[in-house]
């Protein structure tokens, strides 16, 4: 039984970080690129540490060997650094390259390049 | 204080990742090489961490915490539909918004940026304190909405959770 809510689990991260990679083709720009990079490659991921989390937990019940405590607190902690790394990586790449002129791409709007002609202008 | 509450938090992230190392608990070594390692922690990193320091060793603030977090998963779970749905069909109208928001402080801007980014079709590229303002790539704008008045269509709840988590 539980094994086949650990295949779902697996199943929905690898459709995610597939959509993930066909963002990258498909969308125009870099910043409409990082939407896809950045959020279905985490939610990827959560599911895929969720399905190792679960295994280690049954592995647990079923042997009492402490290594597969170790396993799902390791996974937690590595779950927990991605939460926090990744919406700031993407905030670091999506700054740098309005900062280097590459503007976006089919926008309606650009409320941040005029913020940055005011202050030139001032 | 601000010794205190980096010692607290590197000897909890050592006991989480050398737990099992006798039986299911620790073993006596890596309790004490917890205790010196974490206390070089927290002296290198004094100055750093600042003088607001004791509001990480506030237990409600651990409660709001793991109150908040089937908040972000739910938002996160929209956001990945959204995204795939314009991934497949490929409908996308995308610009970056001001968003005024109504936030006192650094951690308040940096938790109402990451959950931003990480919530459906947005993508925080600055904030600005000084302005009270976050600039914000959103993948696929509703007609009338290029100069939001709020942070509500862009943010959702997530505003008020900022406010509340780091006051």
């Amino acid at each position: 039984m539980i094994e086949y809510v650990i295949m779902i689990f697996l199943a929905i991260s690898v459709t995610f970080n597939m959509l993930g990679s066909i963002a990258l083709h498909r969308f125009p720009d870099v910043y409409t690129r990082l939407h896809g990079a950045t959020k279905c490659t985490t939610f990827g991921t959560i599911f895929a540490t969720f399905a190792v989390i679960l295994h280690a937990i049954v592995r647990l019940k079923e042997t009492g060997n402490p290594k597969y405590l170790q396993m799902a607190l390791h996974s937690a902690v590595a779950l927990l650094a991605l939460l926090l790394t990744n919406p700031v990586g993407a905030h670091a790449i999506a700054k740098a390259s309005h900062m280097s002129g590459y503007l976006p791409k089919r926008a309606v709007v650009d409320a941040y390049l005029e913020k940055r002609r005011e202050k030139r202008n001032e | 204080m601000s010794f205190i509450a980096a010692f607290v938090w590197s000897y909890f992230l050592w006991l989480v990742l050398t737990a099992g190392s006798k039986g299911m608990l620790w073993s006596p070594q890596e309790l004490i090489a917890g205790l010196l390692f974490s206390a070089i922690v927290g002296y290198a990193t004094r100055n750093i961490i600042g003088e607001k320091a004791s509001r990480f060793l506030n237990p409600v603030k651990w409660v709001l915490f793991i109150a908040y977090a089937p908040v972000l998963f739910w938002g996160m779970t929209r956001a990945n539909l959204d995204v795939a749905y314009r991934v497949i069909t490929g409908k996308i109208r995308p610009g970056i918004v001001r968003v005024p928001v109504n936030l006192d402080n650094d951690a308040q801007y940096t938790i109402l940026g990451n959950s931003i980014t990480l919530t459906p079709g947005t993508l925080t590229i600055e904030a600005c304190p000084e302005e009270k303002a976050l600039y914000v790539h959103w993948i696929n704008i509703p007609e009338g909405l290029e100069w939001p008045e709020s942070s509500e269509p862009v943010s959702g709840p997530f505003e008020k959770w900022a406010r509340r988590l780091g006051e």
